[in-house]
């Protein structure tokens, strides 16, 4: 155990900050750059994971167990969100035959 | 030895989300993004985080890339027929997306790892997450069930047919 602790040692915190701002900006690149709705999708699990990425690592580095509980909080959501999302998606593609996002303008000002 | 793990687990992370963004197939894009879902796991485990990582692996490698996986086939969206954005919108989203990855980082480097208390060996065993849960979070986790309940419904709803 001793061994895996020291971890939070040999590695500082901005490293991992600096990683978690990179995925996370990726995932905000491929929610701007795509136009499949499923990819723009798949890019919103990226930034949760960023987010719980840097929220486990605050949570090593403080040595408090909250971060971590929050983070199983926010798989969870992340899952029930993910079936209601899938399920929206099957049912533009059964009505609009595709999942283009710039073919949903409807609500657009 | 674990500063080598962590540079490689994070040039496969990046180098995957990266991939994931700009591979034309779907089927791809989700196979890259569950090799970044598994370096997370990996980066848990050197956290320390023995629990999240492996719910990590089951939740989301397990189960939702697998919901992803199921959807594109189900909607036969394995083909690359994508109509791509004009050249001026991506040229906005790379400079959008670099000048959010600046800020978000000029905000971020000013944390300090404060000197860790003693007997913090083990905050991430399921021991001492499943007490901090049970005790201080319980009505969130049931909450969070209801939540599964109503996302279970909902989801069935929408899915069938009229």
């Amino acid at each position: 155990m001793n061994e895996i602790t020291s971890t939070i040692q040999v590695v500082p915190l901005e490293y991992y900050i600096f990683l978690s701002v990179t995925l996370f900006s990726i995932g905000v690149l491929g929610m701007l750059i795509r136009r499949n709705a499923i990819i723009a999708f798949m890019s919103i699990e990226l930034m949760l994971n960023a987010v719980n990425l840097l929220m486990v690592a605050f949570s090593a580095f403080r040595g408090d167990a909250k971060g971590q509980v929050f983070v199983f909080f926010i798989m969870v959501v992340a899952a029930a969100e993910v079936a209601i999302g899938l399920a929206i998606l099957t049912m533009i593609h059964h009505n609009r035959g595709s999942v283009d996002i710039n073919a949903l303008n409807k609500l657009k000002w | 030895m674990l500063e080598y793990v962590f540079y490689i687990l994070s040039a496969i992370s990046i180098a995957c989300a990266l991939l994931m963004v700009f591979a034309k197939n779907p089927i791809h894009s989700v196979l890259f993004l569950i090799g970044t879902f598994f370096s997370i796991a990996g980066h848990f485990v050197i956290l320390n985080a023995h629990f999240l990582a492996i719910v990590q692996i089951i939740v989301y490698t397990g189960a939702i890339m697998v919901l992803f996986l199921y959807v594109i086939m189900l909607l036969n969206l394995n083909k690359e027929s994508e109509s791509t954005k004009p050249n001026i919108v991506k040229v906005a989203a790379v400079v959008s997306a670099g000048l959010l990855f600046l800020v978000m980082l000029a905000s971020f480097k000013e944390s300090i790892a404060i000197p860790l208390p003693e007997g913090t060996d083990g905050i991430g065993s399921v021991k001492n997450l499943g007490k901090v849960l049970f005790s201080e979070y319980l009505l969130p986790f049931e909450a969070s069930s209801v939540l599964f309940l109503s996302a279970m419904a909902g989801s069935v709803l929408l899915a069938k047919k009229k």
